[in-house]
């Protein structure tokens, strides 16, 4: 059993953020905001204010949290560009204000909400997970959101409904790799698309974040609003996220219409399955020196392990 | 040139080929190799193996296309240093990243195309480290000692095949360096069909018999 009694991390890690925020990037943003004051309403909110929200121990790992500097500046997030580097360093063209997150579909009431108001339709609760991404490395993290069942119950999906799909912002002012080059080199298709099966979406261990290490949810990490989906390798967790479609067949996730072979719609973490080109046996969890093993499901498996049972998880992958 | 021109010279090459290490130990006593230093390390050091190769493999080619030939004696230093990146690459997959799991790099040499590539091309890099001193050119003799020494274009393709395959979709850099290796390579296919053409040629003009007695 994986889940235990969480541990608090340092209350440095928590109400220190300026320490590590990009506080240059802000004072640029600021010196922008204050030359064109007609684009105050579509600024962020500042870069590392807190956000209040009760830690759900029953969802939380023990473990440290990683690092808030490698959290924010080792990311993969293929809108800004392909290195780790990028999505850190480009984040600040990124408006997570104004934003709206379109849910319809196969649901009853559709609506497009404005972000503050998802913000407080359900009490936020503190989660720390681990994540693990599909390159062997992998974080733990304390996330800030609400369980994504809360939202879909609420738009009250019809019989029809049997999967989820996220998109994610496609708007090439915002995001730089998005832009349209000479020559194509981008290794996916925009927007990004990605999906989950209802049961699964419906699952409480699927969380819509806000934010996370006591803070509102940093650009590069899929500001304003992303799902976390701790069983799954990271990229099938999208960021900002712009609409949530509730469809009767099995969307086309963007990396499996990238590289069929390589990335599945389930991409479930499991170290008996290899990547067609690396073995996913073990992972460098970061800031450790060590490998460690990988574990089923990412060590979900007591709570998640039912929903894929009689599933051939090499087939369905 | 003179000699002490050419030691002077030999000299900065040494500074330049041991630049990437000296950054990159800058880079660590100032905590800056970023959130997932080991692979930041393993990728620097296969970086600069491939570099340092490509540079090995251009020197014969700038004399093939501008006639330009001092540079051709550094390409056994350049070559040895980037036999030693490799080596230290090498080192930090056994070490640091897998530290002795012999089981799972066993099986990773096997199962993953890209690590055995690059393993061969480590492999096939040892007898050209080894016959590397003006003694083993000798007892080799000059012919075959640039036959074996012929292998360094295998190593070559391999390195690329090794970086185009464990590089992730998005990545362009790993289409560069085989853009650059398959220049390099021609280059000498086309300087080697050129004299080949010129040596029939004269072969031809020195006398009809040359064709007639063409082995058959």
């Amino acid at each position: 059993m994986l889940i235990k009694r969480a541990q608090m991390f340092k209350a440095s890690e928590i109400t220190d953020p300026t320490l590590y925020f990009n506080r240059r990037e802000f004072m640029v943003g600021a010196a922008a905001l204050a030359l064109f004051p007609r684009g105050a309403e579509a600024a962020a909110p500042p870069a590392g204010q807190p956000l209040k929200a009760t830690r759900n121990t029953a969802f939380s790992l023990s473990d440290p949290a990683t690092k808030f500097e490698s959290a924010t500046t080792y990311n993969n997030f293929y809108e800004f560009g392909v290195d780790k580097g990028d999505p850190s360093r480009l984040a600040h063209t990124l408006k997570p204000r104004p934003w709206t997150v379109q849910v319809d579909g196969h649901v009853a009431k559709p609506k497009t909400y404005d972000i503050d108001e998802l913000l407080k339709l359900f009490p936020l609760e503190e989660r720390v997970y681990a994540l693990r991404c599909v390159e062997g490395w992998s974080m733990v993290i304390p996330w800030i959101g609400f369980p994504l069942a809360s939202l879909l119950k609420r738009v009250e999906p019809t019989g029809q409904a049997k999967f989820v799909e996220f998109t994610t912002l496609m708007d090439p002012e915002q995001f730089p790799a998005q832009r349209k080059s000479v020559l194509n080199l981008s290794p996916i298709e925009w927007p990004y698309v990605e999906g989950l099966r209802l049961d699964e979406a419906m699952h409480p261990l699927a969380l819509l974040t806000v934010g996370m290490y006591g803070q509102v949810l940093p650009n590069q990490n899929g500001a304003p609003i992303r799902v976390v989906l701790p069983w799954k390798y990271g990229f099938k967790s999208a960021k900002s996220i712009v609409r949530i479609r509730l469809v009767s067949s099995q969307p086309k996730s963007t990396w499996e219409k990238a590289a069929p072979n390589e990335y599945g719609f389930f991409s479930n973490v499991n170290p008996e399955v290899d990547h067609p080109r690396w073995s996913q046996a073990s992972e460098r969890r970061i800031g450790e020196f060590l490998r460690r093993k990988t574990l089923k499901f990412n060590g979900y498996a007591d709570q998640i392990a039912s929903l894929y049972a009689g599933m051939d998880l090499r087939k369905y992958y | 040139m003179s000699r002490r021109t050419r030691i002077a010279f030999k000299a900065s090459v040494w500074v330049l080929c041991l630049l990437p290490l000296v950054v990159l130990a800058y880079r660590a006593v100032t905590g800056d190799l970023g959130a997932n230093p080991i692979s930041f390390v393993t990728n620097w050091l296969g970086q600069w193996t491939f570099r340092l190769l490509l540079a090995a493999l251009a020197l014969t080619p700038i004399r093939i296309l501008f006639g330009i030939s001092w540079q051709v004696s550094l390409r056994r230093l350049v070559g040895l240093f980037a036999f030693a990146y490799a080596c230290l690459h090498f080192c930090v997959w056994i070490v640091v990243d897998h530290f002795f799991d012999w089981h799972q790099m066993g099986a990773d040499i096997l199962k993953r195309r890209y690590i055995t590539v690059g393993m061969l091309a480590l492999t096939l890099l040892v007898p050209l480290a080894v016959t590397s001193t003006n003694a083993m050119l000798k007892r080799l003799g000059g012919m075959a000692w640039r036959r074996l020494h012929r292998l360094v274009y295998v190593v070559g393709v391999l390195a690329s095949l090794h970086f185009l395959w464990l590089a992730k979709k998005g990545r362009t850099d790993q289409y560069l360096y085989a853009t650059i290796l398959t220049l390099l390579l021609g280059i000498r296919a086309w300087d080697a069909v050129r004299r080949a053409l010129r040596k029939r040629r004269q072969q031809q003009t020195a006398g009809a018999p040359g064709l007639a007695e063409a082995p058959h």
